[in-house]
């Protein structure tokens, strides 16, 4: 579904991404995990589209096509949905309008009829409840005012609803107590299937308790430096980071 | 034509004028006008030296040789201003073509008895008394050169009077169309609106265009509010983009009453908006709420001058602005806080988005002689949010959209405050419409 190769990416002229390649295919759960500032956000970024990160070497193959041709909207209309590691607050517009607007987009790329006020709100509502979220936030501006466990689930709502193909998942634990991890693993392991792949970008492995990946790697300075199972993510808690850069030191 | 000429059109027009009003049983006001006069002439048109005018050039008033209306009537079909009613809003409205009273295009609801709507021109000619008291008492002919222009050539408005505790449930709208003919003509529209005390309305003073065509519109409305009365005012400016605009809002505030001024900017090429409520009664309260929107070369100037001369008054004045194209915006808030005017609370607040090469000059300003008082103002200015826009954009809407999308929930913010709904729908539409027609996609080159 996905192949990254050689990616490099900066900006302005500090280079973030310094040659990462990755391979995932649908059905697939994958971690990346590693130290603060090691680019794991800007990945996530440059997958969607974020214009501010200049893609200066490297491909990125989303089935089949170049990804990076398309624009943030035609990728998430083909399917690509990163939930934010921070979500972004957008006054005086309307949390149901703006779902609304952008399930009926995608909708429409694919050639779908447009969903219609009451069964977007039967919808919205079924996912709330499995996602535990107070239907007022949908009478709400985007985001605003929400409390940091709420946008957190509020990513993981939208991606209910909007059903994409690639899910990454920035950070979506950080912040959230144990109850509201194990909802929102509820949401996103509702999601697994054979056609979805889902990238989960984390610090901590008591998630990956819940969402168990079937592959984790470490993304240390902008390379992905050790790749390996669900057990790397115990050992990367267990022993920290050092090891595996030491490791990737030695093997240059 | 350099100044001394731009006076002698003006002076000349005056002694015609004159001549015809003394002989319209308008006698009376005719100190007032010759006085009015005399000050223009000494005042002159304002220049970017003088401080309330700094930002704001009005050379493209001042060197035209503006005429008078001709008499002529223009005949129109109320089909051709349906475009600029309220759909389902029951009001009484009041339309005026070229500044001139429409009786055909006119309709009053049934009012409350005593209630009293009517053609400034009519009253003028019949009813000094209740004219008098009022008339040209509180908006400022000595100091302010539009309004010394406006009150020497008045000619025709409205005039409303509501008495001690009527309740209004029908706005009233005045409606003022301008269809510009031959050479460009000034045009000076004058309403006084009196509520007693204990009254609630609600009124609406339009502006708008029939076709393109420079002119001149240099209006005063003077607005008593009597002792616990709530009266609200919207100003929809929309004519057309050769259009001048100079509208002075003056509003004098009895004990414990409510005034709210809504003001919508769309159209115009120079529009200068002047709201000056002074506070003249304890307990009182005051909101302000302004959106303005520009295009192309439009030059949009908001003047307020909020003076609380009594204690105990709340005001909030909330300004928001779109500068779009090669526009100007303008924001000149002034607070003057009387010596005597103790627990004032005054909020204001400037908000400014530029788009393309739009332009904003922003000036607040305190004059506080009270020593127990909260005034408190802010200002913004800024382009649409890139994160917000990629944020909608990474949920699959278009670029276009998620612009357009953030411009209407600034501009909404103004327009949410508007509570009558007939109203504030047409005016959301018409937002809607000014944002879809632009070019939104002014960052990406
Ligand atoms: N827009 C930006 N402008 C300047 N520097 C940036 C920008 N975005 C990221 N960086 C820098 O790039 C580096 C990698 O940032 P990134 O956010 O990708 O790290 P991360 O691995 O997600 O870290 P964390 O675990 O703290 O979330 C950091 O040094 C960061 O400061
Ligand atoms: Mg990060």
């Amino acid at each position: 579904m996905l192949e990254i190769k050689n990616l490099h990416a900066k900006v302005d002229s500090f280079e973030i991404l310094k040659g990462v390649d990755l391979e995932v295919n649908a059905g697939e759960v994958h971690s990346i995990m590693g130290p603060n500032a090691s680019g794991k956000s800007t990945l996530a970024q440059v997958l969607t589209g974020r214009e501010t990160y200049k893609v200066t070497a490297g491909e990125i193959l989303y089935e089949g096509k170049n990804l990076l041709d398309m624009t943030p909207e035609v990728r998430a209309c083909e399917g690509v949905f990163m939930a934010f590691q921070y979500p972004v607050e957008i006054p005086g517009v309307g949390s149901a309008y703006f779902l609304k607007a952008a399930l009926n987009a995608i909708r429409k790329h694919h050639g779908i009829e447009e969903i219609d006020a009451m069964d977007f709100l039967a919808l919205a509502k079924e996912k709330m409840k499995l996602l535990n979220i107070d239907e007022k936030l949908l009478n709400r501006s985007i985001n605003e005012g929400f409390s940091g466990g709420e946008k957190k689930r509020n990513e993981i709502f939208q991606m209910a609803i909007l059903e994409p193909k690639l899910c990454i998942m920035d950070e979506t634990d950080s912040g959230l107590d144990i109850d509201a991890m194990k909802v929102v693993a509820k949401g996103v392991n509702a999601l697994r299937s054979p056609e979805r792949a889902i990238i989960i970008i984390t610090h901590y492995q008591r998630l990956l308790k819940y969402i168990v990946p079937d592959f984790v790697h470490v993304l240390v300075d902008g390379r992905i430096v050790k790749s390996g199972g669900k057990d790397l993510a115990l050992e990367l808690e267990d022993k920290g980071y050092a090891w595996v850069e030491e490791e990737a030191v030695k093997s240059k | 034509m350099v100044m001394t000429e731009v006076k002698e059109n003006y002076l000349e027009r005056f002694e015609q004028f004159r001549k015809v009003v003394a002989k319209n049983g308008q006698g009376w006001l005719c100190p007032t006008r010759q006085a009015a006069m005399e000050r223009f002439s000494e005042l002159g048109f304002p220049t970017p030296r003088d401080e309330d005018w700094r930002f704001t050039s009005v050379a493209p008033i001042a060197r035209t040789p503006f005429q008078l209306p001709q008499d002529g009537r223009v005949e129109l079909t109320s089909q051709e201003i349906e475009p600029f009613t309220f759909p389902g809003l029951a009001c009484s409205q009041i339309v005026l073509i070229n500044g001139r009273y429409s009786p055909e295009l006119s309709s009053l609801r049934p009012l409350p008895k005593g209630v009293k709507v009517a053609s400034l021109a009519q009253v003028l000619m019949g009813d000094r008394d209740s004219l008098e008291v009022h008339l040209a008492r509180y908006a400022d002919y000595q100091n302010d050169a539009f309004t010394a222009l406006n009150t020497a050539f008045m000619d025709d408005g409205v005039f409303v009077h509501i008495p001690k505790g009527t309740v209004l449930q029908d706005p009233i709208h005045l409606l003022y169309l301008t269809t510009p003919i031959g050479d460009p003509t000034i045009i000076h529209p004058r309403n006084l609106i009196v509520a007693e005390e204990d009254c609630e309305a609600t009124l609406v003073e339009s502006h708008a265009s029939l076709r393109d065509g420079v002119y001149f519109s240099n209006g005063v409305t003077e607005v008593v509010v009597g002792e616990n009365s709530i009266l609200t005012h919207y100003m929809i400016e929309r004519e057309s983009q050769e259009a001048f605009n100079v509208s002075t809002l003056r509003i004098e505030q009895g004990r414990n009453t409510n005034f709210t001024s809504h003001s919508v900017l769309l159209g115009g090429a120079l529009v200068r908006n002047n709201i000056h409520p002074v506070l003249a009664g304890e307990g009182s309260t005051l909101l302000i709420n302004c959106l303005y929107m520009g295009t192309g070369k439009q030059h949009l100037d908001n003047y307020m001058k909020v003076e609380h001369a009594s204690p105990h008054c709340d005001s909030r004045q909330l300004y928001k602005g779109i500068l779009a194209g090669k526009s100007r915006g303008v924001f000149h808030g002034r607070i003057v806080v009387h010596k005597d005017a103790q627990k004032t609370d005054a909020k204001q607040s400037n908000k400014n988005l530029l788009l393309d090469e739009g332009q904003i000059d922003s000036k607040p300003q305190l004059e506080i002689y009270a020593d127990d008082v909260k005034c408190t103002h802010g200002a913004t200015t800024g382009q649409l949010d890139e994160n917000g826009i990629f944020y909608l954009r990474s949920r699959g809407i278009d670029e276009e959209s998620a612009r357009a999308i953030l411009l209407y929930a600034f501009a909404g913010e103004s327009l949410q405050r508007m509570e009558v709904e007939p109203i504030r729908k047409h005016l959301e539409s018409l937002v809607s419409e000014w944002i879809s027609q632009r070019k939104l996609l002014e960052n990406s080159k």
